[in-house]
């Protein structure tokens, strides 16, 4: 590792004015990407500015229509909220699957989010979800969110404060591990709006990060089943490739895992 | 025996230090003076070194020096030598290329160091590292076997035309042929034996330190035998002298094989140390280890074996290409060779076999020995023809091994192996019985009924261990003899110090060996005390490899015992005023039989030490050491018996059950050998299922990580069941086998006969991957 000048803002106000001030400043989070990364000197930023211990950025709130979980809130914290477990029990339970415990314990959903691994959990129920991504600027819809490999719509300097999520009529996440790292070979989101809309997304999959998966939304808006899913047939083109799952198989894991997903929600 | 003699389970002595965090390992010493080294290494796989440019590396802070190849070779320190000569089918020797400690002229794998800056502390002899420039031109890169063996494939050493290092044979090929010409049924099999990176949970580390006016150096390291090290470091390397040189390998965490071998930085730090005139430490993080330990495995292998009309097997014929990476590793010859050949008539009774074996030179890292080290090779290969057999004649896989198992010993294999004594069908019947072998039917249509796929899978393994004769494996080609030494030393006061060869990296050494004591003289393990690793305490020894500690290491105890006892009773008969034929000894005293007189241990000790009223003529003292040297292999066994399920739909394999019986003659403490088990089965396991290396097509590794290397965890494996069948080894006087690698070699095969047999596909490399089982169901789509 670089040397780099470490900070602990208490306020997200103050956080971002030290990041204005550094010349390559980063945020850190959970760490587990930034950390690794610098230790590997791949990474040298001049600032590190943690936001963990900002405690406007700790905590689940219920909301009108779903729950609010600050951004500097662990994994292990959703996966255990009874607030969540209510409101949207899918979403506790991808927590619940995300790493190891030690990984549970200090990553964060904002961390997540803002970092957008292709692999990650947390984006599938963002996006399949439709929640709301509120900024120290501003609020982004999910849809508006994912960019791509690693990008967000966030900007230079914006912090993640909160994830909005609305409560659904029914909603499930079923993931396969990566047998190496255990973030997603294939994870997918399955969930049914009140108004009966169907959102379902996928992660680990693709090439350019979380995607929404429009052939199972349309079977499955049909007719709420696994068995609805049967028949999709979902392209290898533009799914990743590599030691651990070729693009066909990833193919292969969308279907099914979305099927149990289905079967979880119910 | 006492309660903490032979054969009980008595709670590890070391586990204290080791789980309270006091356990001392070379990168906790700290010396006066003591700086750090990291190497520069090589980011490609196949280059020319144009330049190293280390003008501005040495003017950054904290820097005491900057050390290059060149001068390695300028100070004519010597290449890394290959400790075990294989000879040719045409009765050439082994095409060796050279391996200097650091790369002067070309680089061949990624990792391979450079050069080293010598610093202040460690972070900045990182950063002055960085500014070491070194140009390369790069060269087309031979990434595996294949690419190796094509014609007008790039060379990597001009001593090795066509990449070949030796096409050696074993067997009577004739005579094997003949037996395929008139066979009845022929079975072939066309087999990956994964490349494997072992991961000991300590990286290598080492210490360095030169004393100036003495001339004297001192090497802590990771390693499973210092004096192994301290013999090929002084004799071969003209670094220094053998009686200058000390190696010490303090608490040493795993090796798995991979600490075995001499490596380039312990040469470069002790004669860097020399250099700078400062101790030099160095540390290998976790990307260090996959890009330098010595890997394990990497054969491809086409096997055939013959069948008479009463499937009875009448030949086996096999042909692997082994990988041995850039360089030759210190036992690398040997792995594919003597130890895998020799071992390919598994359990039974084959009359001819045939083996060949062609190693070649690719820009991956060095491969050498990891647990099992050519055996699980062997019985991965015997035990899938065996299954592939029984499907494809459509008998029962137990039944088609039950008829070909050797009953009668000893049994000399057409592979050089005599086997002693065992009794496979006694393991096999446990592990059928511990598993419902007759219930599994019921159980498959069962799985069926409810969507899933389920298999059985049996592997019955046998190995070679306790290696070995000095005799024999010198006349193979071994460099060294491979017997072990001990020395016992009884204190005036009665404790004893046992100083063995054997070196302890997780064994449980200083619990099972004091079993021994306690066991003969009916005292507490708690006043025995076990020393090794360390050159300066132990005359000398060969280490620990090959589960050779209890049939090698406490066989030379014993030995050492005796000779204490021996004296003791003549001290104790004196002192009672007795024969020393009526001396016996219980519960730390030696008793005159028949009578009530005796005198304690301590009382025997310190009579040895005052010498005020010896035996006349006896030197003082009560001490006494052995050399042990075993007149054959032992040949642990066993049967492995594995039940799973597959989920079809992503390919998913999971354990129903996993049961293991095993033969290792007598055990010692059968805990400590149920934990080697346990290792040794998630090692297989890890290998069947989960654990390959992968390098790409320009020979970078792109699984130099755990985020991509698959180790083995807890929620992978399945909870076993062990059991023992028990035929004493005839070899030796304490009827030990050793258990060490036993797992690793029998579980892979039963691993991929139970998912073969669940998905009705035979075609199933290792690792078995969701992704690869679930292409072997449905297909490419």
């Amino acid at each position: 590792m670089y040397q780099t000048t470490y900070h602990r803002p208490s306020s997200v106000d103050e956080a971002a004015s030290l990041f204005a001030k550094g010349s390559d400043a980063k945020y850190l989070a959970g760490g587990h990407t930034l950390i690794p990364v610098m230790k590997q000197r791949l990474a040298s930023p001049s600032d590190v500015i943690d936001l963990g211990k900002i405690k406007e950025l700790i905590g689940i709130e219920p909301t009108g229509d779903g729950i609010m979980i600050k951004a500097a809130t662990t994994h292990s914290d959703v996966a255990s909220s009874d607030t969540v477990k209510k409101a949207i029990p899918a979403l506790a339970y991808l927590a619940s699957l995300i790493g190891d415990p030690a990984v549970r314990h200090r990553g964060t959903i904002g961390g997540s989010l803002a970092n957008n691994d292709p692999a990650a959990d947390y984006p599938a129920a963002v996006l399949a979800l439709g929640a709301t991504v509120k900024t120290n600027k501003r609020s982004i819809s999910a849809d508006d969110f994912f960019k791509g490999l690693f990008t967000t719509a966030l900007e230079d300097g914006e912090i993640i404060t909160a994830v909005s999520f609305p409560v659904q009529a029914k909603a499930g996440y079923s993931k396969f591990n990566h047998p190496a790292s255990r973030f997603a070979l294939t994870g997918v989101f399955v969930a049914k709006t009140p108004a009966g809309d169907v959102r379902v997304a996928a992660t680990g999959a693709s090439q350019d990060g979380v995607m929404r998966v429009p052939a199972i939304e349309a079977a499955l808006k049909a007719n709420w089943s696994a068995g609805a899913i049967d028949g999709v047939k979902i392209s290898a083109d533009g799914l990743m490739s590599d030691i651990h799952g070729t693009s066909d198989y990833r193919a292969n894991l969308i279907k099914v895992m979305a099927q149990r997903a289905v079967t979880a929600a119910g | 025996m006492g309660v903490e003699g032979i054969g009980a389970s008595v709670v590890r002595k070391e586990d204290r230090r080791f789980i309270t965090g006091k356990g001392r390992y070379v990168d906790d010493i700290k010396l006066v003076g003591m700086t750090h080294a990291h190497f520069v290494r090589s980011p490609h796989a196949h280059a020319k070194i144009k330049s190293v440019d280390t003008s501005e590396a040495i003017k950054m802070p904290g820097v005491v020096g900057v050390l290059t190849g060149q001068q390695i070779v300028d100070d004519k320190i010597g290449n890394l030598i290959c400790g075990w000569a294989i000879t040719s089918k045409d009765g050439t020797g082994m095409k060796m290329g050279a391996w200097p400690a650091m790369a002067p002229e070309t680089v061949r794998f990624v990792g391979q160091a450079v050069a080293v800056v010598i610093a202040e502390t460690k972070n900045q002899a990182r950063d002055a590292a960085e500014a070491v420039v070194v140009s390369y031109e790069e060269l087309p890169a031979v990434p595996d076997i294949r690419a190796a063996i094509k014609p007008g494939a790039p060379q990597l050493h001009p001593e090795a035309p066509g990449n070949v290092i030796y096409d050696w044979t074993i067997g009577d090929e004739g005579a094997t042929d003949a037996a395929f010409k008139s066979a009845a049924n022929i079975v072939s099999l066309d087999i990956t034996n994964n490349r494997l990176v072992p991961n000991a949970m300590e990286p290598r580390a080492a210490i360095a330190e030169y004393n100036e006016p003495e001339e004297h150096f001192t090497l802590y390291t990771t390693s499973q035998n210092p004096h192994v090290a301290r013999l090929v470091l002084s004799a071969f390397y003209n670094i220094a002298q053998e009686h200058k040189l000390r190696v010490v390998a303090p608490d040493v965490g795993g090796g798995f094989g991979s600490k075995i071998f001499i490596y380039p930085e312990e040469m470069v730090a002790l004669w860097a140390s020399k250099k700078v005139g400062r101790p030099v430490k160095w540390t290998g993080d976790r990307t260090e280890a996959f890009l330098t330990d010595a890997h394990g495995r990497d054969h491809l292998t086409k096997a055939e074996m013959a069948f008479d009309k009463d499937n009875k097997v009448t030949g086996l014929r096999v042909k692997t290409y082994a990988n041995l990476g850039a360089y030759m590793s210190l036992f690398s010859s040997s792995v594919p060779t003597y130890l895998y050949a020799t071992l390919l008539s598994g359990q039974y009774n084959i009359p001819n076999i045939f083996a060949e074996v062609i190693s070649v030179y690719t820009n991956t890292v060095p491969v050498d020995a990891y647990r099992g080290a050519g055996r699980p090779e062997a019985s991965f290969v015997v035990e899938r023809l065996m299954e592939t057999a029984a499907r494809q004649l459509k008998v029962d896989p137990a039944e088609l091994r039950r008829k070909n198992f050797i009953t009668q010993f000893p049994h000399q294999t057409p592979v050089i192996m005599a086997y002693d004594i065992g009794d496979f069908n006694a393991s096999l019947d446990a592990a059928m019985k511990a598993i419902d072998y007759a219930g599994f039917a019921g159980r498959k249509a069962k799985a069926k009924s409810e969507g899933k796929l389920r298999g059985i899978g049996i592997s019955c393994y046998i190995e070679a261990c306790g290696i070995a004769p000095s005799k024999a494996v010198g006349s193979l080609g071994a460099g060294v003899g491979l017997w072990e030494s001990a020395e016992v030393r009884v204190n005036p006061v009665g404790t004893i110090e046992v100083l063995t060869g054997s070196h302890s990296h997780g064994q449980g050494h200083e619990t099972s060996f004091c079993q021994l004591v306690a066991e003969r003289l009916g005292i507490p393990i708690s006043q025995v005390q076990i020393v090794h690793g360390d050159t300066d305490k132990v005359q000398f020894g060969m280490g620990t490899y090959g589960s050779r500690s209890a049939a090698v290491g406490l066989t030379a105890i014993l030995k050492a015992m005796e000779k204490v006892e021996a004296k003791a009773k003549k001290i104790a008969a004196h002192q009672l005023e007795a024969s020393e034929n009526d001396i016996v000894i219980e519960n730390g005293e030696f008793k005159v039989t028949g009578t009530d007189k005796s005198i304690a241990l301590p009382m025997v000790a310190l009579a040895a030490y005052t010498a005020h009223n010896l035996p006349d003529g006896m030197e003082p003292g009560l001490k006494e050491g052995a050399f042990y040297d075993p007149t054959n292999f032992t040949f642990p066994a066993g049967a492995y018996i594995c039940e799973m399920e597959v989920d079809a739909g992503t390919g998913k394999t999971s354990f129903v059950n996993f049961v293991a019986a095993d033969d290792f003659g007598r055990l010692i403490n059968p805990m400590i050998v149920e934990g080697q088990v346990h290792g040794g089965l998630a090692q297989g396991i890890g290998q069947a299922l989960l654990e390959g290396v992968v390098y790409d097509a320009s020979g970078q590794l792109v699984t130099a990580s755990f985020m991509d290397y698959t180790m083995p965890r807890a929620d992978d494996l399945p909870s076993f069941k062990l059991s023992h069948t028990t035929t004493l080894c005839p070899g030796n006087p304490l009827g030990v086998k050793g258990c060490g690698e036993a797992g690793a070699i029998g579980a892979s095969a039963a691993v991929i006969n139970a998912i073969t047999d669940a998905i009705g596909n035979n075609n199933l490399e290792m690792p078995a991957t969701p992704d690869r089982v679930w292409h072997a169901i449905h297909g490419n789509a």
